[in-house]
């Protein structure tokens, strides 16, 4: 395993993705919610760039008392990465896709060190 | 919500958007599949012509409705208009909200480089090009508003883009709401550079079996140019106008609209009375096929005479037919895909399409890469057939012919 300089931790505010490339890999590494999160930059359905999209909360139908349907809303604590392609949406913490878990972004560790973010190959 | 305009993107400050870039990892598919040994056709590509409107409507005739139209815009409506107007997804899909911030050069049309620019990426050679909203004036109320914008279009697009690109193609819009006019369309453009057919909207609410349409027929058979029928959806239907949601009124009303056109198509004949038209069937995908095939065949033997025309089963004629491939169903199963194209004849009837760039979009390794298909096979559909169907004279991205060129140096 290698492990690979991305940037500063400054460098990368929230909400932000840097994408580096590292032993012909190119990889997104997301700083979202605080934490930090690395994909391959390859979606499994067509081969899109998955890391360079939104980032978005799940969509919750909300469904009250006797089935009737109240409304909608987002599940901020469900955020999903979408691809810019084809709008595949996975989730940000696994990396699998929403509705097919055996749909997978290929994940990555990521650390913090002396101020600066790496990504273990 | 996570959507800042420039914090999400490849990097944080890029205030611009880049075809190239975006479709970086088609490029990638296109070199490690050797594309450069044939040719790809995509069939069904679009533009987004809106942003040349005022160009287009320069070419209206009539003042009056070129003064409407100059002012009143070519957009679609917001969100309440009556096409619902979220199919971009809210953003999901970024070519949306940011492909007008993408430079172009001064000397070349800006839609002629935003086509190199996708389909040099994806590895495709020529293109056969659609609009995008303007698909839609087949629902305008006034039919005389929807003839006068589809000559506006189709001569702004012969004399501005066809003219400079022979890797540019189109089959030209046809305003079915007034026969007269389709036949004059054909007599007038038939002839012009990079025109290698025409094309019926689905959302037409006219029969094609119509005596009014039989002129228009004869003079594409004449010509040896096919025709197209366009899926489309309109949430004005009134099945689809049950529906709450983009995903329903889309699912179906792509297929929907074909299935009718076809139906109507087949029933009253029109492959016996045109035998050398042919007839092009355009995003609706491939699951539709077997299942209208085997519809309107089980129908058939109990009915015939009420199809009184058919020499043989309805999926005969549909055998013989063309198709494009997008969006091609890539179901978890696949058998059914396979038994598809098994069912209608493929390797020689299906035709490769892309709809870039929309969002459902395909690139050529969703045809490449399936393990049913021969070499042969997969090289038909993405090029081979559409070159036998519209006569093309094959002119390849530029890439391509370099690629080639250094491997024929390396081999010496």
């Amino acid at each position: 395993m290698s492990e690979c300089y991305v940037c500063k931790v400054e460098e990368l505010a929230d909400g932000d993705v840097r994408i580096v490339k590292e032993s012909g890999i190119e990889i997104g590494v997301i700083h979202q919610g605080g934490a930090y999160y690395a994909y391959q930059n390859l979606c499994p359905h067509q081969g899109g760039p998955a890391c360079e999209g939104l980032r978005l909360p799940q969509v919750v139908d909300v469904i009250g008392e006797g089935g009737l349907f109240v409304g909608q809303r987002f599940d901020e604590a469900d955020m999903h990465i979408v691809c810019p392609w084809h709008g595949y949406e996975y989730h940000l913490t696994s990396g699998e896709h929403v509705c097919n878990a055996a749909l997978k972004l290929r994940k990555f560790e990521v650390s913090t060190r002396d101020g600066g973010i790496y990504v273990h190959v | 919500m996570t959507f800042t305009a420039g914090s999400h993107l490849f990097e944080p400050s890029r205030a611009d958007f880049d075809s190239e870039q975006h479709l970086a990892n088609a490029r990638q598919q296109a070199f490690a599949r050797n594309y450069q040994d044939f040719l790809i056709v995509d069939v069904d590509s679009h533009h987004y012509e809106t942003e040349a409107f005022q160009e287009i409507a320069n070419y209206i005739e009539d003042p009056v409705l070129r003064m409407e139209a100059k002012y009143q815009g070519m957009a679609r409506g917001g969100i309440t208009s009556i096409d619902g107007s979220y199919q971009e997804m809210t953003g999901r899909v970024t070519r949306y909200p940011m492909r007008r911030r993408e430079a172009t050069p001064p000397t070349i049309h800006r839609d002629i480089t935003l086509m190199r620019r996708w389909m040099d990426s994806m590895g495709v050679d020529m293109a056969c090009m659609f609009p995008t909203p303007m698909l839609n004036i087949a629902t305008c109320p006034r039919a005389e508003v929807e003839t006068a914008l589809a000559r506006a279009y189709n001569r702004w697009l012969c004399d501005n883009v066809l003219s400079e690109e022979p890797r540019l193609t189109s089959m030209l819009y046809l305003p079915f709401n007034e026969p007269e006019a389709c036949l004059k369309m054909v007599e007038e453009f038939g002839d012009r550079k990079g025109v290698i057919g025409f094309m019926v909207t689905a959302t037409h609410y006219k029969a094609n079996n119509d005596n009014a349409y039989m002129s228009t027929y004869a003079a594409l058979q004449e010509r040896g140019l096919p025709l197209g029928f366009h899926a489309a959806y309109t949430w004005s239907d009134r099945s689809t106008a049950l529906m709450n949601r983009f995903i329903s009124v889309h699912a179906l009303g792509f297929v929907w609209h074909n299935m009718v056109h076809m139906t109507n198509w087949i029933v009253n004949g029109m492959p016996e009375r045109f035998p050398r038209l042919k007839t092009l069937w355009i995003e609706s995908g491939l699951a539709w096929v077997p299942f209208l095939m085997q519809r309107l065949d089980n129908e058939f033997m109990m009915r015939s005479s009420d199809a009184p025309l058919l020499k043989r089963k309805p999926s005969d004629y549909m055998r013989e037919m063309f198709f494009t491939s997008q969006p091609m169903e890539m179901v978890d199963n696949r058998e059914a895909l396979a038994l598809t194209f098994k069912m209608m004849n493929a390797e020689s009837q299906l035709l490769y399409s892309s709809d870039y760039p929309h969002w459902d979009m395909d690139l050529p390794s969703t045809i490449y890469d399936l393990p049913f298909l021969s070499e042969d096979g997969k090289r038909s559909i993405l090029g081979g057939n559409a070159e036998r169907l519209f006569k093309l004279t094959p002119a390849y991205a530029p890439w391509k012919l370099e690629r080639r060129a250094a491997q024929a140096v390396a081999a010496q």
